[in-house]
């Protein structure tokens, strides 16, 4: 059986990227332990100290749920991105797994559950990072917070299948730099990771509604914090219906680039 | 090399396992494959000839599945390759033109993920591993990166891979290009095993020794049409000759060598470069030697080969 033409067959792609990833065990396992918590020290212990936020909130604790989304985010799309481009234009495997029954819809299914398995992976990091920081910070403050890596899945899936739709048009590698402008800055500096949303003008904080990243954020601060409301369903509905259309829109575009 | 060979005459009781009839592909403007008629037997090994730009890559990307065709009957086994791409691709080996293993895995890894993409059983899949690394003697390699290995590994690394699905047929695009001649005849080799395996083979090529040395049966190809139909020897015996007339003359002493050819009927000359080719089936060729001896060296009658063919058929002035 299969859905969008996808059948269980994406799996045997996701068990090939599983497997370099287990090969290349030092260079892909290594790094993204060390990111967030450069970034946890950096930003919430020095930054932090700097800023002042409504009620007695430290910036640390109000970091670490953008963090949990941020990081997630990057690693699904780097993986779908840069990645991808890779595997399809100088490794030449798209071709390869193309010529056995596996068709381009489990191919790139297979991609952008394995670019979300990369970012749940990262969030798995982070959230145990953040629990050596708790006793003195007191960062997570309830056990809902162990919903986030569910959380950064769904989340893995809708920005891998965002990175995948650009990877289907895309020409060249340096063809990259756009999607690092004008799709992955904005979210990452105003997707309400860094800063309350509502410190920006008016126009831009409507913006901001629009971005998929806000509304993880948002889930991950309800769950850390645990304070779950009513809006928090309208976050989630958001998110997977940005997923399932990115998602269908990548499988379309990839094979019109595929299929000629 | 050609007499050394005999080739079975192509046996039309045989099932036939590839069945094209006005196949037709076509990009945009560019018409690639221009409504073709062609035949696979089961055991055969069937070759698509012809410069770069004939049709025959995208004759083979139609039948493994990866591209439609846009108007015309194409079956692999008797299936229709429109909406039986998985089936189809179950029982097809491909080779393809460029080199697209796995550059992130051991050549061990290469097949065993490559036999899991087949849903091939791990334990079974080892087996096979061990056996294609054995045939291609490449089991001493079995922990190396595929970077690692040279242009001829690499190459049969592929054949190898290949085989993992046990194929029914294998469908092979230009398999040796840029190969040395030792890798190149080693790969040869390998395919005739596989050929008296009774694997049926489709091979595209540029390459006349190579069809030479493999097909029983070829086509000879030319912007997207099929110029000629049979076996090597029935192909070159009709359309060139026994033997062909070589002339490698400067500009100077040409036109007294194209005066006596000219002069005689049922000659074909094709130029290419720097080189006259004479071509005349039947030719008593003593008479018109006796008429060039003024050239000295540069006359020589040799052999006809498939690459004559090609020159005779695909013309002068379309090769890239």
């Amino acid at each position: 059986m299969s859905v969008l033409g996808v059948s269980y067959r994406s799996y045997r792609v996701w068990q090939r990227n599983r497997d370099v990833v287990f090969r290349l065990w030092f260079v892909e396992l290594v790094p993204p332990i060390l990111g967030p918590i450069i970034v946890i020290t950096a930003l919430g212990l020095g930054l932090g100290v700097f800023v002042e936020l409504s009620g007695d909130q430290d910036y640390i604790e109000f970091l670490t749920p953008g963090l949990l989304a941020l990081f997630p985010m990057l690693w699904a799309m780097f993986d779908c991105g840069w990645g991808a481009y890779g595997r399809m234009n100088m490794q030449g495997i798209y071709d390869a797994v193309l010529a056995t029954p596996l068709n381009v819809e489990d191919v790139i299914a297979g991609e952008i559950f394995f670019g979300a398995t990369r970012g749940t992976f990262q969030a798995v990091h982070i959230l145990i990072a953040a629990l050596l920081f708790t006793p003195a910070y007191g960062l997570i403050d309830s056990p809902l917070a162990v919903l986030v890596i569910p959380v950064a899945f769904l989340a893995g899936i809708l920005f891998g299948a965002m990175a995948m739709c650009f990877t289907s048009v895309a020409p060249s590698m340096s063809a990259y730099n756009f999607l690092w402008a004008f799709i992955i800055s904005p979210m990452f500096w105003f997707g309400g990771a860094f800063y309350p949303l509502e410190r920006l003008p008016d126009g831009l904080q409507v913006l901001a509604q629009f971005i998929p990243l806000t509304h993880v954020v948002a889930i991950n601060r309800g769950l850390i914090e645990g304070q779950l409301e009513w809006s928090h369903l309208g976050d989630l509905a958001y998110v997977v219906a940005v997923a399932a259309a990115f998602f269908a829109l990548a499988l379309w575009s990839m094979r019109r680039r595929l299929i000629k | 090399m050609l007499e050394s060979r005999s080739y079975p005459v192509h046996d039309t009781n045989m099932a036939e396992i590839i069945r094209a009839r006005g196949l037709l592909k076509r990009f945009g403007d560019l018409i690639a494959v221009n409504g073709i008629d062609f035949s696979v037997a089961e055991g055969e090994c069937f070759g698509l000839l012809g410069p770069n730009g004939a049709g025959k890559t995208s004759i083979i990307r139609m039948i493994t599945c990866v591209s439609p065709p846009t108007a015309g009957e194409l079956r692999v086994a008797g299936m229709d390759v429109r909406t039986e791409g998985r089936r189809i691709k179950s029982i097809l080996g491909i080779v393809p033109q460029e080199e697209n293993l796995d550059p992130d895995l051991t050549v061990w890894q290469n097949l065993a993920v490559y036999a899991r993409y087949f849903d091939i059983p791990a334990a079974e899949a080892r087996q096979r591993a061990q056996e294609v690394l054995e045939l291609f003697q490449l089991h001493d390699r079995r922990g190396e990166i595929v970077d690692n290995l040279s242009g001829g590994m690499k190459r049969r690394l592929i054949v190898a891979r290949a085989l993992i699905n046990q194929p029914k047929i294998l469908a092979l695009d230009e398999p040796t290009t840029g190969l040395d001649p030792q890798a190149r005849h080693l790969v040869w080799q390998k395919l005739r095993y596989l050929q008296n395996e009774g694997i049926t083979m489709l091979l595209t090529s540029h390459n006349m020794e190579e069809a030479t040395h493999l097909c029983n049966r070829l086509v000879v190809m030319h912007l997207g049409r099929i110029l000629a139909e049979g076996t090597p020897s029935e192909l070159i015996e009709e359309h060139v000759g026994r033997q062909v007339l070589e002339l490698r003359l400067d500009d100077g002493r040409r036109p007294a060598a194209l005066d006596v050819l000219r002069r005689r009927d049922g000659l074909r000359l094709e130029e290419v470069e720097d080189v006259l080719y004479v071509f005349g089936p039947n030719q008593p060729w003593q008479p018109i030697l006796d008429e060039l001896t003024q050239f000295g060296d540069c006359v020589r009658l040799r052999e006809a080969t498939l690459e004559d063919l090609f020159l005779q058929l695909t013309g002068r002035g379309t090769l890239e």
